[in-house]
């Protein structure tokens, strides 16, 4: 017996120490968070001193007049936009590798980019054809033109795969679905693209690479909102994804309803992803990596952890590529998606290979 | 009190394939689970097992017939009621994950939770008491990525339990083990059946196991039927031997194993006693010998060789080699 209580007291001690671990994670996490946030407020083209920062933060004067305007006009819905962004991404991309127990899958693996991208391409390379500039067409539509568009083409695109979630008996079939949705969708932007001319494939080419600086403080109140009901809907939806980590014959046994399960995923992951990409831009690699790194952080699946880590962990490393992407104190803005890749890979690379083991670290 | 937990009756499973008439598996049968019993199910590859199996979980429509627990039709429940009164175990092993033992006990809760699928004391408590009732209580905090199949299959066991149903359904729990682990899971089974008083389903391959540790069997013929009962009343009224009747393999009825009956090469006298007659014996059968003290061919066992025909042989191995190929020469 006495051997039993030890063992007893010894669980109890670890299962303390795991829980600190996962807090002290959050709670690091999101420190690093707020020190971003200013960061990227303070540096850019132009570097404002911090204390113009929180000067301009707090509605106070600033050393020099332009440096409010710069704060609180560029870099502030820039900088909320990236924090939303990449929790977004992040979150959708741990609920499809969730959902599909597959680690290779992010928030796009559903075609919801490829709707939008159809939007944006049919806005930017077919509206006007006969027009004068690139801008005459996309000017019809206001400065929400392109999101309008990306918006409705990841809604038509949501639309289908939702009917097809209603019909499909396994989640691979609606896999493969979303995947082959996703191929036609992308032949008829190479159409699109094929039959263009060079200044709209290249105002086309544009948007793929990705941008956080596009939306406006007029814009903002609509994309923190779609965001915000994703995020809420994936944080209702923990019970369900925790049961779908064995499996969903097992999640069924545990009195899961598999279909109400299955499209509150897609439609939390749709929004999110669509949003994103409406507003944005496809960013690519967030969604699948940002998952990743936070289970190896917090190392469980729980998504009662993995969740709120993927949140922070999204935000912070979203802001950090758009940092790098604008090159502080230069004029030049590198494209986003690039950045998130050359950053991001290589610290996965780094983290996957220093773990013990391979598989674990790429399991879902 | 009534024992019984689980009826079905006139049950008849199968497939509906479209609009062509549905492929009946199983016809007409009336089945009881009883509390503290441990139920193997045997029969043949194809012979309607796993499809049993998924009628009586619910997770498949009947063709015919129900499936009640009390007075409900699990058919017609809701599945968060099935959630608490069946549990599952499958074979596919669930996906390496970077899940605690604990945490993936605690998953078996499930059903009782808020939304959030926060452990209440008492939740915990049931989670622990779960993983002592499995033997996994040291294991608790290791990831499951790092458990051995045997361990693994244990844990599963205890989700099943913390689930706490009044029944669990298993399918080949057995299986991809080693015959050690293979023992002590049917014992653990066994166990946990007659200690907690669940009622245990489980399919298998593994006939001699199934033999000595279920209550009962529900033996499948293969054809569409179903004999259930005591292990012995099937072995002794010949189910057994019928429904496992196929070529080259046979049921032994005075050991209750399978034997291999090969080409019958010849008859032999083993002459000696002891563990290396017994042995000898074993041997020669295995080879395709009849062993019988009438046979004029003798094969003398000493304490150090083996004599026939004259030679000496110091192995097994040699004496079945001389055999075959005097044996081979007379064919």
């Amino acid at each position: 017996m006495a051997t039993h209580s030890e063992a007893q007291v010894w669980q109890s001690a670890r299962l303390a120490t795991g829980l600190s671990r996962r807090s002290a994670v959050l709670i690091a996490l999101l420190i690093a968070l707020i020190g971003m946030f200013c960061l990227v407020l303070a540096v850019g083209s132009v570097s404002v001193p911090l204390e113009d920062v929180l000067r301009a933060l707090l509605g106070q004067a600033t050393s020099q007049p332009a440096y409010a305007t710069i704060v609180t006009q560029f870099r502030m819905p820039r900088a909320l936009t990236a924090l939303l962004a990449g929790a977004a991404l992040a979150v959708g991309g741990v609920q499809m590798q969730t959902l599909f127990r597959n680690p290779l899958t992010d928030p796009f693996v559903l075609g919801i980019s490829a709707g939008a991208s159809l939007g944006v391409a049919l806005v930017v390379l077919a509206v006007g054809t006969t027009g004068a500039t690139v801008l005459v067409g996309i000017g019809l539509l206001g400065d929400f033109g392109l999101a309008a568009a990306a918006s409705v083409g990841a809604a038509l695109m949501l639309s289908l795969v939702l009917g097809v979630a209603q019909r499909a008996r396994s989640v691979l079939s609606l896999l493969i679905v979303g995947l082959m949705l996703g191929y036609a969708v992308s032949a008829m932007v190479s159409l699109l693209l094929y039959f263009s001319v060079p200044e709209r494939i290249q105002a086309y080419v544009n948007w793929t690479f990705g941008s956080f600086g596009g939306v406006t403080w007029r814009q903002l109140p609509i994309l923190a909102p779609i965001i915000g009901v994703g995020l809420a809907l994936s944080l209702a939806l923990i019970k369900p994804l925790n049961a779908l980590l064995l499996g969903e014959a097992y999640a069924q046994s545990m009195g899961i309803d598999l279909r109400r399960a299955r499209i509150g995923v897609i439609l939390s992951t749709s929004l999110l992803a669509g949003a994103v990409t409406a507003f944005c831009g496809p960013i690519g690699f967030l969604g699948i990596a940002v998952p990743h790194i936070s289970r190896i952080l917090i190392r469980t699946a729980d998504h009662r952890w993995l969740l709120p880590t993927a949140m922070l962990l999204g935000a912070l490393i979203a802001m950090l590529a758009d940092l790098v992407a604008q090159v502080p104190g230069r004029q030049i803005i590198l494209p986003l998606n690039a950045i998130t890749a050359l950053i991001g890979a290589p610290i996965v690379l780094l983290i996957v290979l220093s773990q013990r083991r391979l598989r674990d670290a790429f399991s879902a | 009190m009534s024992q019984t937990i689980l009826t079905a009756q006139r049950l008849t499973v199968g497939y509906r394939t479209g609009r062509r008439s549905p492929k009946v598996v199983l016809h007409d049968l009336t089945l009881q689970l009883e509390r503290g019993t441990l139920v193997c199910l045997l029969g043949q590859n194809g012979a309607g097992k796993s499809t049993l199996m998924r009628t009586l979980a619910a997770v498949q429509k009947p063709l015919a017939g129900t499936v009640c627990v009390g007075a409900e039709d699990i058919h017609r429940l809701p599945i968060s009621r099935l959630a608490r009164l069946i549990s599952i175990v499958l074979t596919e092993r669930a996906q390496t994950s970077l899940l605690s033992v604990y945490e993936l006990v605690a998953l078996g809760r499930l059903p009782y939770t808020d939304w959030t699928g926060r452990l209440s004391a008492a939740d915990r408590a049931i989670v622990e008491w779960a993983l002592e009732s499995v033997g996994a209580t040291a294991l608790a905090e290791r990831p499951i990525s790092e458990l051995s199949d045997g361990e693994r299959q244990k844990v599963m066991i205890g989700r099943a339990l913390a689930q706490e149903t009044p029944l669990i359904f298993l399918d080949e729990p057995t299986a991809f083990l080693d015959l050690p682990r293979r023992v002590e899971i049917m014992a653990l089974l066994r166990r946990l059946a007659h200690r907690t008083g669940r009622a245990v389903l489980l399919s298998t391959h593994d006939l001699d196991l199934a033999l000595r540790s279920a209550d009962r069997i529900w033996l499948l013929d293969g054809e569409g039927g179903l004999q259930a009962g005591a292990p012995e009343d099937l072995v002794l009224n010949g189910a057994f031997a019928r429904t496992f009747a196929s070529e080259g393999v046979a049921f032994d009825v005075t050991s209750g194993t399978f034997k291999l009956c090969a080409e019958v090469k010849g008859a032999l006298d083993v002459q000696g006693n002891g563990l290396r007659a017994f042995w000898t014996q074993r041997a020669l059968e295995r080879a395709g010998f009849v062993i019988s003290e009438q046979a004029a061919d003798i094969v003398q066992v000493t304490e150090s060789s083996w004599h026939w025909h004259g030679a000496s042989y110091s192995s097994l191995e040699a004496l079945i080699t001389a055999l075959r190929s005097k044996n081979a020469d007379s064919a």
